[in-house]
Protein backbone atom coordinates (compact mmCIF):
# COMPACT_ATOMS: atom_id res chain seq x y z
CA UNK A 1 0.00 0.00 0.00
CA UNK A 2 1.86 3.16 -0.78
CA UNK A 3 0.55 6.19 1.18
CA UNK A 4 1.75 9.75 0.78
CA UNK A 5 2.27 11.76 3.92
CA UNK A 6 1.29 15.18 4.10
CA UNK A 7 2.36 18.01 6.39
CA UNK A 8 -0.74 20.16 8.02
CA UNK A 9 -2.17 20.32 5.06
CA UNK A 10 -3.46 18.03 1.83
CA UNK A 11 -1.70 18.13 -1.68
CA UNK A 12 -3.33 21.27 -3.66
CA UNK A 13 -4.63 22.50 -0.37
CA UNK A 14 -3.41 25.29 1.21
CA UNK A 15 -4.77 24.86 4.69
CA UNK A 16 -6.92 27.55 3.74
CA UNK A 17 -10.69 24.66 3.73
CA UNK A 18 -11.13 22.97 7.45
CA UNK A 19 -12.73 22.02 9.98
CA UNK A 20 -12.89 23.56 13.36
CA UNK A 21 -13.92 22.17 16.17
CA UNK A 22 -12.89 24.53 19.63
CA UNK A 23 -14.10 23.69 22.45
CA UNK A 24 -16.85 21.64 21.76
CA UNK A 25 -19.36 20.19 24.74
CA UNK A 26 -22.23 17.51 24.58
CA UNK A 27 -24.17 16.48 27.44
CA UNK A 28 -26.75 13.92 27.32
CA UNK A 29 -29.34 14.38 30.51
CA UNK A 30 -27.38 15.77 32.65
CA UNK A 31 -23.96 13.55 31.62
CA UNK A 32 -21.13 15.08 30.18
CA UNK A 33 -20.18 13.12 27.46
CA UNK A 34 -18.04 15.22 25.81
CA UNK A 35 -16.03 18.61 26.30
CA UNK A 36 -13.72 20.90 25.69
CA UNK A 37 -13.13 18.68 22.25
CA UNK A 38 -10.79 20.71 20.12
CA UNK A 39 -9.20 20.16 16.86
CA UNK A 40 -8.73 21.17 13.22
CA UNK A 41 -9.75 18.83 10.20
CA UNK A 42 -7.72 19.89 7.08
CA UNK A 43 -8.19 18.96 3.54
CA UNK A 44 -6.73 15.89 2.17
CA UNK A 45 -5.83 14.24 5.62
CA UNK A 46 -6.94 10.95 7.27
CA UNK A 47 -7.06 11.90 10.79
CA UNK A 48 -8.03 8.48 12.82
CA UNK A 49 -10.27 9.04 16.02
CA UNK A 50 -8.96 6.22 19.04
CA UNK A 51 -10.23 5.60 22.32
CA UNK A 52 -11.90 3.16 24.37
CA UNK A 53 -16.04 2.03 24.22
CA UNK A 54 -18.00 4.91 25.33
CA UNK A 55 -15.24 7.63 25.09
CA UNK A 56 -18.04 10.05 22.84
CA UNK A 57 -16.71 8.85 19.29
CA UNK A 58 -20.27 8.39 17.88
CA UNK A 59 -21.26 11.22 20.01
CA UNK A 60 -18.74 13.23 18.38
CA UNK A 61 -19.37 12.03 14.83
CA UNK A 62 -23.04 12.77 15.33
CA UNK A 63 -22.92 16.28 16.64
CA UNK A 64 -20.42 16.86 13.94
CA UNK A 65 -23.43 15.82 12.03
CA UNK A 66 -25.51 18.50 13.61
CA UNK A 67 -27.66 15.65 15.04
CA UNK A 68 -26.83 16.57 18.65
CA UNK A 69 -27.07 19.53 20.37
CA UNK A 70 -23.86 21.47 21.52
CA UNK A 71 -21.70 24.21 23.14
CA UNK A 72 -18.60 25.47 21.59
CA UNK A 73 -18.41 25.58 18.00
CA UNK A 74 -18.16 23.81 14.93
CA UNK A 75 -17.16 26.10 11.37
CA UNK A 76 -16.14 24.61 8.43
CA UNK A 77 -13.95 27.27 6.09
CA UNK A 78 -14.27 25.78 2.47
CA UNK A 79 -11.04 26.59 0.14
CA UNK A 80 -10.73 30.61 -0.71
CA UNK A 81 -14.49 31.01 1.30
CA UNK A 82 -15.96 32.15 4.41
CA UNK A 83 -17.58 29.67 6.91
CA UNK A 84 -19.86 27.80 5.33
CA UNK A 85 -22.39 24.57 6.00
CA UNK A 86 -19.82 21.68 4.95
CA UNK A 87 -21.25 18.41 2.86
CA UNK A 88 -20.60 15.48 5.39
CA UNK A 89 -20.58 11.63 3.66
CA UNK A 90 -21.31 9.21 6.60
CA UNK A 91 -20.09 5.94 6.65
CA UNK A 92 -22.15 4.15 9.70
CA UNK A 93 -21.00 1.41 11.62
CA UNK A 94 -22.35 -1.55 9.89
CA UNK A 95 -25.08 -3.45 10.94
CA UNK A 96 -25.72 -6.83 10.90
CA UNK A 97 -28.86 -7.13 7.96
CA UNK A 98 -30.85 -9.62 7.99
CA UNK A 99 -29.78 -12.25 5.57
CA UNK A 100 -32.94 -12.61 3.78
CA UNK A 101 -33.74 -9.34 2.84
CA UNK A 102 -35.06 -9.02 -0.08
CA UNK A 103 -32.92 -5.56 -0.29
CA UNK A 104 -29.99 -5.71 -3.58
CA UNK A 105 -27.70 -3.23 -3.50
CA UNK A 106 -28.99 -1.21 -6.11
CA UNK A 107 -32.36 -1.01 -4.41
CA UNK A 108 -30.77 0.54 -1.10
CA UNK A 109 -28.64 2.73 -3.45
CA UNK A 110 -31.37 4.13 -5.36
CA UNK A 111 -33.62 4.80 -2.59
CA UNK A 112 -31.23 6.42 -0.82
CA UNK A 113 -30.21 9.01 -3.80
CA UNK A 114 -33.35 9.49 -5.66
CA UNK A 115 -37.00 9.62 -5.57
CA UNK A 116 -37.64 6.58 -7.38
CA UNK A 117 -39.72 4.35 -5.82
CA UNK A 118 -37.70 1.29 -5.93
CA UNK A 119 -40.37 -1.18 -6.09
CA UNK A 120 -40.84 -0.03 -9.80
CA UNK A 121 -38.57 -1.08 -12.56
CA UNK A 122 -35.78 0.85 -12.31
CA UNK A 123 -34.69 3.25 -15.19
CA UNK A 124 -31.54 2.12 -17.09
CA UNK A 125 -30.50 5.65 -16.72
CA UNK A 126 -30.30 5.63 -12.37
CA UNK A 127 -29.25 1.85 -12.62
CA UNK A 128 -26.14 3.70 -14.79
CA UNK A 129 -25.71 6.62 -11.90
CA UNK A 130 -25.43 3.60 -9.05
CA UNK A 131 -23.08 1.93 -11.21
CA UNK A 132 -20.90 5.18 -11.52
CA UNK A 133 -21.32 5.30 -7.90
CA UNK A 134 -20.25 1.66 -7.14
CA UNK A 135 -17.19 2.37 -9.49
CA UNK A 136 -15.90 4.97 -7.97
CA UNK A 137 -14.75 2.13 -5.04
CA UNK A 138 -14.45 -0.77 -7.15
CA UNK A 139 -17.78 -2.39 -6.61
CA UNK A 140 -19.70 -2.20 -9.71
CA UNK A 141 -19.87 -6.04 -9.57
CA UNK A 142 -22.28 -5.91 -6.30
CA UNK A 143 -24.94 -3.99 -7.72
CA UNK A 144 -27.49 -6.72 -7.97
CA UNK A 145 -26.45 -8.63 -4.93
CA UNK A 146 -28.65 -8.83 -1.87
CA UNK A 147 -27.10 -6.71 1.23
CA UNK A 148 -27.89 -9.80 3.18
CA UNK A 149 -25.40 -11.83 0.99
CA UNK A 150 -21.95 -9.38 1.11
CA UNK A 151 -19.18 -9.66 3.41
CA UNK A 152 -18.23 -7.25 6.03
CA UNK A 153 -15.76 -5.71 3.68
CA UNK A 154 -18.27 -5.69 0.63
CA UNK A 155 -20.65 -3.92 2.48
CA UNK A 156 -18.60 -1.44 3.68
CA UNK A 157 -17.78 -0.68 -0.06
CA UNK A 158 -21.51 0.27 -0.43
CA UNK A 159 -21.79 2.00 2.13
CA UNK A 160 -18.57 4.52 1.51
CA UNK A 161 -19.73 4.87 -2.15
CA UNK A 162 -22.99 5.74 -0.77
CA UNK A 163 -21.25 8.64 1.46
CA UNK A 164 -19.38 9.92 -1.71
CA UNK A 165 -22.55 10.49 -3.60
CA UNK A 166 -23.09 13.54 -3.48
CA UNK A 167 -19.45 14.15 -3.22
CA UNK A 168 -18.92 15.48 0.36
CA UNK A 169 -15.96 17.84 1.20
CA UNK A 170 -16.02 15.49 4.80
CA UNK A 171 -16.12 12.08 4.82
CA UNK A 172 -16.97 10.01 8.59
CA UNK A 173 -16.53 6.65 9.16
CA UNK A 174 -17.82 5.23 12.08
CA UNK A 175 -15.22 1.87 13.29
CA UNK A 176 -14.99 0.70 8.95
CA UNK A 177 -12.58 -1.89 9.80
CA UNK A 178 -14.58 -3.98 12.69
CA UNK A 179 -15.90 -6.78 11.07
CA UNK A 180 -13.70 -6.93 7.97
CA UNK A 181 -10.99 -9.26 7.52
CA UNK A 182 -6.88 -8.54 7.07
CA UNK A 183 -7.34 -8.25 3.21
CA UNK A 184 -10.73 -6.15 3.27
CA UNK A 185 -9.34 -4.37 5.99
CA UNK A 186 -5.90 -3.38 3.37
CA UNK A 187 -8.37 -2.60 0.49
CA UNK A 188 -10.50 -0.29 1.82
CA UNK A 189 -7.74 1.62 3.36
CA UNK A 190 -6.03 2.00 0.27
CA UNK A 191 -9.25 2.76 -1.35
CA UNK A 192 -10.04 5.87 1.09
CA UNK A 193 -6.33 7.06 0.33
CA UNK A 194 -6.95 6.83 -3.46
CA UNK A 195 -10.10 9.04 -2.08
CA UNK A 196 -9.28 11.73 -0.49
CA UNK A 197 -6.57 11.88 -3.64
CA UNK A 198 -9.03 11.76 -5.92
CA UNK A 199 -11.71 14.21 -4.89
CA UNK A 200 -10.11 16.37 -1.88
CA UNK A 201 -11.63 15.32 0.66
CA UNK A 202 -10.73 15.09 4.56
CA UNK A 203 -11.44 11.60 6.01
CA UNK A 204 -12.20 11.15 9.97
CA UNK A 205 -12.45 7.90 11.09
CA UNK A 206 -13.17 5.85 14.61
CA UNK A 207 -10.81 2.52 14.58
CA UNK A 208 -9.54 -0.03 17.65
CA UNK A 209 -7.56 -1.30 15.02
CA UNK A 210 -4.15 0.94 16.41
CA UNK A 211 -1.47 -1.94 14.70
CA UNK A 212 -2.39 0.15 10.91
CA UNK A 213 -2.83 3.42 12.31
CA UNK A 214 0.79 3.91 11.21
CA UNK A 215 0.24 2.94 7.73
CA UNK A 216 -2.34 5.54 6.95
CA UNK A 217 -3.37 8.25 9.59
CA UNK A 218 -1.92 11.62 9.08
CA UNK A 219 -3.06 12.64 12.93
CA UNK A 220 -4.28 10.55 15.52
CA UNK A 221 -6.92 12.31 18.01
CA UNK A 222 -7.22 10.10 21.58
CA UNK A 223 -10.55 11.14 23.01
CA UNK A 224 -11.86 9.99 26.32
CA UNK A 225 -14.65 12.58 26.86
CA UNK A 226 -11.87 15.01 26.19
CA UNK A 227 -9.52 15.07 23.70
CA UNK A 228 -6.04 13.98 25.64
CA UNK A 229 -3.65 13.61 22.79
CA UNK A 230 -3.57 14.93 19.10
CA UNK A 231 -0.57 14.11 17.31
CA UNK A 232 1.06 11.48 14.52
CA UNK A 233 0.51 8.27 14.85
CA UNK A 234 3.65 7.37 16.42
CA UNK A 235 3.72 9.70 18.74
CA UNK A 236 0.38 8.96 20.48
CA UNK A 237 0.82 5.80 20.47
CA UNK A 238 3.75 6.38 22.71
CA UNK A 239 2.06 9.02 24.92
CA UNK A 240 1.97 8.07 28.45
CA UNK A 241 -2.15 9.47 28.26
CA UNK A 242 -2.44 6.40 25.39
CA UNK A 243 -0.87 3.67 28.03
CA UNK A 244 -2.79 5.47 30.62
CA UNK A 245 -6.08 5.24 29.12
CA UNK A 246 -5.64 1.55 27.44
CA UNK A 247 -3.80 -0.03 30.36
CA UNK A 248 -0.93 -0.67 29.00
CA UNK A 249 1.34 0.68 31.95
CA UNK A 250 3.25 -1.19 34.35
CA UNK A 251 1.27 -2.31 37.15
CA UNK A 252 -2.08 -1.11 35.62
CA UNK A 253 -3.12 -3.98 33.61
CA UNK A 254 -2.41 -6.65 36.32
CA UNK A 255 -4.61 -4.36 39.14
CA UNK A 256 -8.39 -5.43 37.03
CA UNK B 1 -70.62 -2.42 -10.20
CA UNK B 2 -72.77 -3.23 -13.11
CA UNK B 3 -69.61 -2.89 -15.22
CA UNK B 4 -68.12 -5.50 -12.85
CA UNK B 5 -71.41 -7.49 -13.07
CA UNK B 6 -71.67 -7.54 -16.77
CA UNK B 7 -67.54 -8.45 -16.77
CA UNK B 8 -68.48 -11.59 -14.54
CA UNK B 9 -71.49 -12.87 -16.27
CA UNK B 10 -68.77 -13.65 -18.77
CA UNK B 11 -66.98 -16.26 -16.53
CA UNK B 12 -67.64 -19.50 -17.16
CA UNK B 13 -69.41 -20.73 -13.66
CA UNK B 14 -72.65 -21.86 -12.31
CA UNK B 15 -72.79 -18.96 -9.97
CA UNK B 16 -71.51 -16.26 -12.81
CA UNK B 17 -75.15 -16.55 -14.50
CA UNK B 18 -76.45 -13.32 -14.87
CA UNK B 19 -78.78 -12.15 -12.26
CA UNK B 20 -77.44 -14.89 -9.47
CA UNK B 21 -75.08 -14.98 -6.50
CA UNK B 22 -74.64 -11.41 -6.45
CA UNK B 23 -72.28 -11.87 -3.09
CA UNK B 24 -70.01 -14.18 -4.53
CA UNK B 25 -69.56 -11.64 -7.42
CA UNK B 26 -69.45 -8.76 -4.50
CA UNK B 27 -66.72 -10.67 -2.42
CA UNK B 28 -65.06 -11.52 -5.63
CA UNK B 29 -64.62 -8.27 -6.22
CA UNK B 30 -63.82 -7.28 -2.78
CA UNK B 31 -60.85 -9.91 -2.71
CA UNK B 32 -59.72 -8.15 -6.30
CA UNK B 33 -59.33 -4.70 -4.04
CA UNK B 34 -57.64 -6.14 -0.59
CA UNK B 35 -55.16 -8.60 -2.05
CA UNK B 36 -53.04 -6.60 -3.93
CA UNK B 37 -53.74 -3.47 -1.01
CA UNK B 38 -52.59 -5.86 1.97
CA UNK B 39 -50.23 -7.74 -0.52
CA UNK B 40 -48.47 -3.86 -0.90
CA UNK B 41 -48.77 -3.54 3.21
CA UNK B 42 -47.64 -7.16 3.93
CA UNK B 43 -43.95 -6.54 2.31
CA UNK B 44 -43.10 -3.46 4.84
CA UNK B 45 -44.63 -5.22 7.87
CA UNK B 46 -42.88 -8.33 7.26
CA UNK B 47 -39.53 -5.70 6.65
CA UNK B 48 -40.28 -3.73 10.31
CA UNK B 49 -41.02 -6.71 11.98
CA UNK B 50 -44.58 -5.64 12.62
CA UNK B 51 -46.40 -9.22 12.26
CA UNK B 52 -48.15 -8.95 15.12
CA UNK B 53 -49.64 -5.14 14.94
CA UNK B 54 -52.10 -6.09 12.92
CA UNK B 55 -53.69 -8.66 15.73
CA UNK B 56 -53.07 -5.88 18.16
CA UNK B 57 -54.95 -3.46 16.31
CA UNK B 58 -57.79 -5.69 16.39
CA UNK B 59 -57.95 -5.68 20.09
CA UNK B 60 -57.56 -1.83 19.77
CA UNK B 61 -60.45 -1.64 17.63
CA UNK B 62 -62.52 -3.67 20.25
CA UNK B 63 -61.95 -0.76 22.57
CA UNK B 64 -62.46 1.96 20.28
CA UNK B 65 -65.59 0.95 20.00
CA UNK B 66 -66.63 -0.09 23.57
CA UNK B 67 -65.64 3.32 23.89
CA UNK B 68 -67.96 4.91 21.17
CA UNK B 69 -70.90 2.70 22.39
CA UNK B 70 -70.22 4.21 25.71
CA UNK B 71 -70.27 7.95 24.34
CA UNK B 72 -73.21 7.13 22.37
CA UNK B 73 -72.36 7.42 19.03
CA UNK B 74 -74.35 6.50 16.42
CA UNK B 75 -71.54 4.60 14.49
CA UNK B 76 -68.57 3.59 17.35
CA UNK B 77 -66.16 2.59 14.19
CA UNK B 78 -64.85 6.05 13.69
CA UNK B 79 -64.27 6.02 17.46
CA UNK B 80 -61.84 2.50 16.56
CA UNK B 81 -60.00 4.08 13.45
CA UNK B 82 -59.10 7.52 16.00
CA UNK B 83 -58.28 4.67 18.41
CA UNK B 84 -56.15 3.10 16.26
CA UNK B 85 -54.06 6.11 15.02
CA UNK B 86 -53.37 7.39 18.91
CA UNK B 87 -52.60 3.25 19.37
CA UNK B 88 -50.65 2.99 16.64
CA UNK B 89 -48.86 6.53 17.48
CA UNK B 90 -48.10 5.64 21.07
CA UNK B 91 -46.99 2.65 19.97
CA UNK B 92 -44.17 4.16 17.70
CA UNK B 93 -42.97 6.45 20.37
CA UNK B 94 -42.92 4.15 23.52
CA UNK B 95 -41.02 1.72 21.28
CA UNK B 96 -38.74 4.21 20.48
CA UNK B 97 -38.27 5.83 23.50
CA UNK B 98 -37.88 1.98 25.71
CA UNK B 99 -35.74 0.63 23.59
CA UNK B 100 -37.59 -2.77 23.26
CA UNK B 101 -38.21 -5.52 20.14
CA UNK B 102 -41.41 -4.65 18.10
CA UNK B 103 -42.97 -7.59 19.58
CA UNK B 104 -42.29 -6.61 23.34
CA UNK B 105 -43.94 -3.55 22.92
CA UNK B 106 -46.63 -4.87 20.80
CA UNK B 107 -47.47 -7.02 23.34
CA UNK B 108 -47.99 -4.47 26.36
CA UNK B 109 -50.56 -2.52 23.89
CA UNK B 110 -52.01 -5.46 22.84
CA UNK B 111 -52.94 -6.41 26.64
CA UNK B 112 -53.74 -3.13 27.78
CA UNK B 113 -56.12 -2.35 24.59
CA UNK B 114 -58.04 -5.38 25.82
CA UNK B 115 -58.32 -4.90 28.91
CA UNK B 116 -59.14 -1.67 28.52
CA UNK B 117 -61.88 -2.63 26.33
CA UNK B 118 -63.16 -5.26 28.24
CA UNK B 119 -63.47 -2.85 31.57
CA UNK B 120 -65.15 -0.34 29.82
CA UNK B 121 -67.76 -2.58 27.96
CA UNK B 122 -68.60 -4.82 31.28
CA UNK B 123 -68.73 -1.59 32.97
CA UNK B 124 -72.54 -1.41 35.34
CA UNK B 125 -72.66 -4.88 34.62
CA UNK B 126 -72.39 -5.11 30.64
CA UNK B 127 -71.36 -7.70 28.36
CA UNK B 128 -69.15 -7.30 25.94
CA UNK B 129 -70.05 -10.09 23.26
CA UNK B 130 -72.39 -7.62 21.91
CA UNK B 131 -69.67 -6.51 19.69
CA UNK B 132 -68.40 -9.89 18.76
CA UNK B 133 -70.30 -9.12 15.78
CA UNK B 134 -69.00 -6.25 14.65
CA UNK B 135 -65.34 -7.11 14.83
CA UNK B 136 -65.84 -10.46 13.03
CA UNK B 137 -67.10 -8.91 9.28
CA UNK B 138 -66.97 -11.67 6.73
CA UNK B 139 -66.00 -11.49 2.88
CA UNK B 140 -69.24 -12.89 2.07
CA UNK B 141 -71.56 -9.91 3.22
CA UNK B 142 -69.57 -6.94 1.92
CA UNK B 143 -71.61 -4.35 0.68
CA UNK B 144 -70.59 -2.76 -3.04
CA UNK B 145 -70.31 0.74 -1.09
CA UNK B 146 -67.48 -0.49 0.99
CA UNK B 147 -65.72 -2.16 -2.33
CA UNK B 148 -65.60 1.07 -3.44
CA UNK B 149 -64.25 2.72 0.15
CA UNK B 150 -61.15 -0.51 -0.23
CA UNK B 151 -60.88 0.49 -3.83
CA UNK B 152 -59.92 4.62 -2.33
CA UNK B 153 -58.03 3.06 0.17
CA UNK B 154 -56.15 1.02 -2.08
CA UNK B 155 -55.34 3.87 -4.30
CA UNK B 156 -54.18 5.69 -1.85
CA UNK B 157 -52.22 3.89 -0.23
CA UNK B 158 -50.16 2.70 -3.52
CA UNK B 159 -49.81 6.84 -4.16
CA UNK B 160 -48.10 6.87 -0.19
CA UNK B 161 -45.59 3.86 -1.58
CA UNK B 162 -44.78 5.69 -4.65
CA UNK B 163 -44.50 9.43 -2.65
CA UNK B 164 -42.71 7.53 0.73
CA UNK B 165 -41.39 4.31 -0.04
CA UNK B 166 -37.77 4.67 -0.36
CA UNK B 167 -37.69 6.58 2.95
CA UNK B 168 -39.75 4.04 4.64
CA UNK B 169 -37.84 1.30 3.30
CA UNK B 170 -34.04 2.89 4.31
CA UNK B 171 -35.44 4.06 7.82
CA UNK B 172 -36.29 0.18 8.38
CA UNK B 173 -33.10 -1.40 6.56
CA UNK B 174 -30.72 1.21 8.46
CA UNK B 175 -31.77 3.79 10.76
CA UNK B 176 -28.41 5.11 11.43
CA UNK B 177 -27.90 5.82 7.73
CA UNK B 178 -31.37 7.13 7.11
CA UNK B 179 -30.50 9.82 10.04
CA UNK B 180 -27.48 11.01 8.39
CA UNK B 181 -29.30 11.26 4.92
CA UNK B 182 -31.80 13.71 7.08
CA UNK B 183 -34.73 11.13 7.19
CA UNK B 184 -36.82 11.74 9.89
CA UNK B 185 -36.68 7.78 11.04
CA UNK B 186 -39.46 8.45 13.82
CA UNK B 187 -41.88 10.18 11.48
CA UNK B 188 -41.23 7.03 8.92
CA UNK B 189 -42.70 4.59 11.46
CA UNK B 190 -45.41 6.74 12.69
CA UNK B 191 -45.99 7.31 9.02
CA UNK B 192 -46.32 3.40 8.47
CA UNK B 193 -47.63 2.46 11.50
CA UNK B 194 -50.57 5.35 11.43
CA UNK B 195 -51.22 4.16 7.73
CA UNK B 196 -51.55 0.62 8.53
CA UNK B 197 -53.62 1.18 11.63
CA UNK B 198 -56.18 2.85 9.64
CA UNK B 199 -56.37 0.30 7.00
CA UNK B 200 -56.46 -2.40 9.26
CA UNK B 201 -59.42 -1.41 11.37
CA UNK B 202 -61.19 0.03 8.39
CA UNK B 203 -61.64 -2.80 6.64
CA UNK B 204 -61.50 -5.36 9.33
CA UNK B 205 -65.42 -4.75 10.22
CA UNK B 206 -65.65 -5.87 6.07
CA UNK B 207 -63.98 -8.49 5.53
CA UNK B 208 -62.96 -9.91 8.76
CA UNK B 209 -59.60 -9.84 11.14
CA UNK B 210 -58.38 -13.51 10.26
CA UNK B 211 -58.15 -12.64 6.73
CA UNK B 212 -56.57 -9.56 6.96
CA UNK B 213 -53.95 -11.19 9.62
CA UNK B 214 -52.92 -13.47 7.05
CA UNK B 215 -53.23 -11.64 4.36
CA UNK B 216 -51.11 -8.56 6.08
CA UNK B 217 -48.11 -10.94 7.16
CA UNK B 218 -48.10 -14.43 4.55
CA UNK B 219 -47.63 -12.57 1.31
CA UNK B 220 -44.34 -10.99 2.03
CA UNK B 221 -42.94 -13.51 4.24
CA UNK B 222 -43.24 -15.73 1.28
CA UNK B 223 -42.19 -13.34 -0.95
CA UNK B 224 -39.13 -13.27 1.15
CA UNK B 225 -37.78 -16.62 0.43
CA UNK B 226 -37.87 -16.42 -3.46
CA UNK B 227 -37.11 -12.41 -3.73
CA UNK B 228 -33.94 -11.23 -4.96
CA UNK B 229 -34.86 -7.39 -5.02
CA UNK B 230 -37.59 -5.16 -4.23
CA UNK B 231 -39.54 -5.36 -7.34
CA UNK B 232 -39.52 -9.46 -7.29
CA UNK B 233 -40.78 -9.05 -3.68
CA UNK B 234 -43.35 -6.73 -4.33
CA UNK B 235 -44.30 -8.62 -7.34
CA UNK B 236 -44.44 -12.44 -5.43
CA UNK B 237 -46.33 -11.03 -2.57
CA UNK B 238 -49.09 -9.22 -4.57
CA UNK B 239 -49.68 -11.92 -7.25
CA UNK B 240 -49.55 -14.52 -3.82
CA UNK B 241 -52.18 -12.51 -2.07
CA UNK B 242 -54.41 -11.92 -5.61
CA UNK B 243 -54.30 -16.06 -6.17
CA UNK B 244 -54.50 -16.79 -2.74
CA UNK B 245 -57.75 -14.46 -2.40
CA UNK B 246 -59.18 -15.38 -5.78
CA UNK B 247 -58.55 -19.40 -5.44
CA UNK B 248 -59.85 -18.90 -1.65
CA UNK B 249 -63.53 -17.55 -2.79
CA UNK B 250 -63.92 -19.98 -5.51
CA UNK B 251 -63.34 -23.15 -3.02
CA UNK B 252 -65.20 -21.67 -0.33
CA UNK B 253 -68.35 -21.59 -2.88
CA UNK B 254 -67.48 -25.22 -3.79
CA UNK B 255 -66.72 -26.70 -0.35
CA UNK B 256 -69.15 -24.39 1.25
CA UNK B 257 -66.27 -23.56 3.77
CA UNK B 258 -65.36 -20.13 5.66
CA UNK B 259 -63.98 -17.95 2.95
CA UNK B 260 -61.53 -16.23 5.43
CA UNK B 261 -60.03 -19.45 6.45
CA UNK B 262 -60.08 -20.43 2.76
CA UNK B 263 -57.86 -17.44 1.90
CA UNK B 264 -55.42 -18.07 4.69
CA UNK B 265 -55.04 -21.81 3.61
CA UNK B 266 -53.96 -20.53 -0.03
CA UNK B 267 -51.57 -18.12 1.57
CA UNK B 268 -49.98 -20.83 3.77
CA UNK B 269 -49.58 -23.49 0.94
CA UNK B 270 -47.60 -20.98 -0.50
CA UNK B 271 -45.21 -20.01 2.01
CA UNK B 272 -44.77 -23.60 2.42
CA UNK B 273 -44.01 -24.01 -1.52
CA UNK B 274 -41.41 -20.82 -1.33
CA UNK B 275 -40.28 -22.05 1.93
CA UNK B 276 -39.37 -25.46 -0.27
CA UNK B 277 -38.07 -23.52 -2.96
CA UNK B 278 -36.08 -21.30 -0.86
CA UNK B 279 -33.68 -24.22 0.13
CA UNK B 280 -32.94 -25.19 -3.57
CA UNK B 281 -31.91 -21.14 -3.73
CA UNK B 282 -29.40 -21.54 -1.62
Amino acid sequence: MSVRRHGETGPGCAGSCCLKVENLGVNFSGEEVLKNVSFHLHCGEIVALIGPNGAGKSSLFRTILGQVPHTGSIEFHPAGGGPARPLIGYVPQSPSFQRGDPVSVLDFFTAAISRYPVFLPIPRQLRRRVLDCLTRVHAQGLIDRRLGALSGGELQRVLLAMALEPMPQILILDEPLSGVDVEGARQLLAMLDEIRTNFDLSILLSTHDFSTLDQYADKVILLKSEVLRVGPPRQVLSSPEFHAVFHLGLGKGGEA
Amino acid sequence: MSVWYALVDLLPFEWAQPGSMIFMKNALLAVLVISPLFGILSTMVVESRMSFFSDALGHSAFTGIAIGVLCGLADPMWCAVILALVFALLFTYVRRRANLASDTVIGVFSSTAVALGIFIATLDGGSFTKFNSILIGDILSVEPAKIGLLAIILLLVAALWVWAFNRLMIASVHPALADSRGIGVFWQEALLNATIAVVVTLSMTWVGLLVINALLVLPGAAARGLARNMRQYHLFSVLGAVAAGVAGVLTSYYLESSTGASITLYLALYFALTFLGRKKRQ
